[in-house]
């Protein structure tokens, strides 16, 4: 979706703010939010990586950019776990249980702490193993697409229709734009394509800046 | 939290006072329910306050340019070799290494997110998740590094890696001159999580505790 999210190349912005030692959260509440959020994926349930990504996409225009980060974790968070029915909007209002739920529902967490040290390492790679067929190859010059997908997409605004040289191919990959609607995983070769800075933003770009963008085989096209 | 005052800070600003009590709130009400485990959050938030970080990154990066075999498993399969030292999981599963020299500059960005190689650089700081960065980094790379004190010459090729995929990048940054004599633990010291992102250098003098 072509979302505020979709950041590279905007105006406007301010400057960047680059403190020193900064601490891995800044309040006890992004802490919990992240934990919570990363506790909770790894219990299951109807979710992945692309669409919880699309998730915080979808959030109201204006509120992604008044927001912080750990803000949009816990509205995507608040979304997620009313959503799958994992608590109700009365019970998120009352803070405490449906009267008669807990028996019904009332369990062991799914995750535990002797879990974490567990969770944190395991790996949980897009890869896909299987012979799909690379359309394009290193060194071959192609266009990302000019499409404008309403869901979820990882093909930056800036770099549609645009030319570049695939420099490098990384393998066989989940297709997120598929994969983030749970219409299957579309497995297919993603290669790191190499533009021109003066490509993608004009003469005024430096002739020895290149952008480089990993690219799905979906996204493009014979140039 | 002085600077959270600034206008533009769009990505950090002024807590509301809210936020607390609606987060307890929350965490109270999924443990009333069984859903979470109030120890197995602690053991989360203490994994990436105090054992995933930066220093992990550094030590990739202090092996690479002590052992010249490491360092050439590290260009040819980075995650095979970042492995090699312990670092794995999610967000860290395929990874590139990127290495800068005099003529080449490479640059690590997100445009679209925050991607970012959890298991060796821990979680991003609050200005890599930033609108200012993600939007700037590929429109105007050297300006951006000029504001975190980089300053490249023109004949230096900057490369920017937009992170659009899941594979996850780690800049091997240039070892200093002048730090032939040091050993593997303490050139770890000198490097900075900021010269991994590709947005700071290593030097001898930025020795101030470690990867910051």
């Amino acid at each position: 979706m072509n979302g505020v999210h979709d950041m590279g190349g905007m105006h406007g912005m301010g400057p960047i703010h680059h403190e020193k030692n900064e601490p891995v959260f800044h309040e006890p509440w992004e802490a919990r939010v992240y934990a919570i959020t990363r506790v909770l994926r790894a219990g299951g349930g109807r979710q992945n990586l692309d669409n919880s990504r699309h998730q915080l996409e979808l959030l109201p225009p204006a509120e992604y950019l008044r927001m912080s980060y750990y803000e949009r974790w816990l509205a995507r968070l608040l979304n997620q776990i009313v959503t799958n029915g994992v608590i109700t909007r009365a019970e998120l209002e009352s803070g405490h249980p449906a009267p008669g739920s807990l028996a019904a529902t009332l369990a062991t967490p799914a995750v535990t702490a002797a879990m974490i040290p567990a969770l944190v390492t395991r790996r949980n790679s897009a890869r896909r193993d299987g012979a799909v067929s690379p359309r394009f190859k290193v060194g071959q010059r192609v266009r990302a697409r000019n499409i404008h997908p309403t869901g979820h997409t990882r093909l930056p605004r800036y770099a549609r229709g645009k030319h570049g040289v695939i420099s490098r191919d990384h393998g066989v990959f989940l297709f997120p734009d598929t994969n983030a609607a749970f219409l299957g995983e579309k497995p297919q070769h993603v290669y790191s394509v190499r533009f021109a800075a003066r490509e993608l933003w004009g003469e005024h770009a430096s002739a020895r800046d290149f952008i480089h963008l990993d690219m799905w085989d979906d996204y493009l096209e014979r140039a | 939290m002085g600077h959270t005052q600034e206008p533009h800070d769009h990505d950090h600003q002024a807590v509301p006072s809210d936020l607390t009590l609606r987060v307890k709130a929350l965490e109270s009400l999924l443990v009333e329910k069984g859903l979470v485990d109030r120890a197995a959050l602690d053991a989360v938030v203490d994994t990436y306050e105090t054992k995933i970080g930066p220093r992990n990154g550094a030590r990739v990066v202090a092996r690479a340019w002590v052992d010249p075999a490491y360092r050439k498993r590290l260009l040819t399969d980075a995650s095979a070799a970042i492995a090699e030292l312990g670092y794995v999981g999610g967000q860290g599963e395929d990874m590139v290494v990127l290495e800068n020299g005099p003529k080449v500059h490479n640059l690590v960005v997100c445009t679209l997110c925050s991607c970012y190689p959890w298991p060796i650089l821990g979680l991003p700081p609050v200005w890599y998740k930033s609108a200012p960065y993600r939007s700037r980094a590929v429109i105007d790379p050297r300006g951006v590094l000029r504001e975190f004190g980089v300053e490249l010459g023109d004949d230096v090729e900057v490369r920017v890696w937009d992170s659009t995929a899941e594979v996850r990048y780690l800049v091997l940054p240039e070892r200093p001159a002048g730090s032939e004599h040091m050993t593997e633990d303490q050139l770890a010291v000198l490097v900075t999580r900021d010269s991994m992102v590709g947005v700071g250098k290593v030097s001898l003098a930025a020795v101030s505790g470690g990867p910051s």
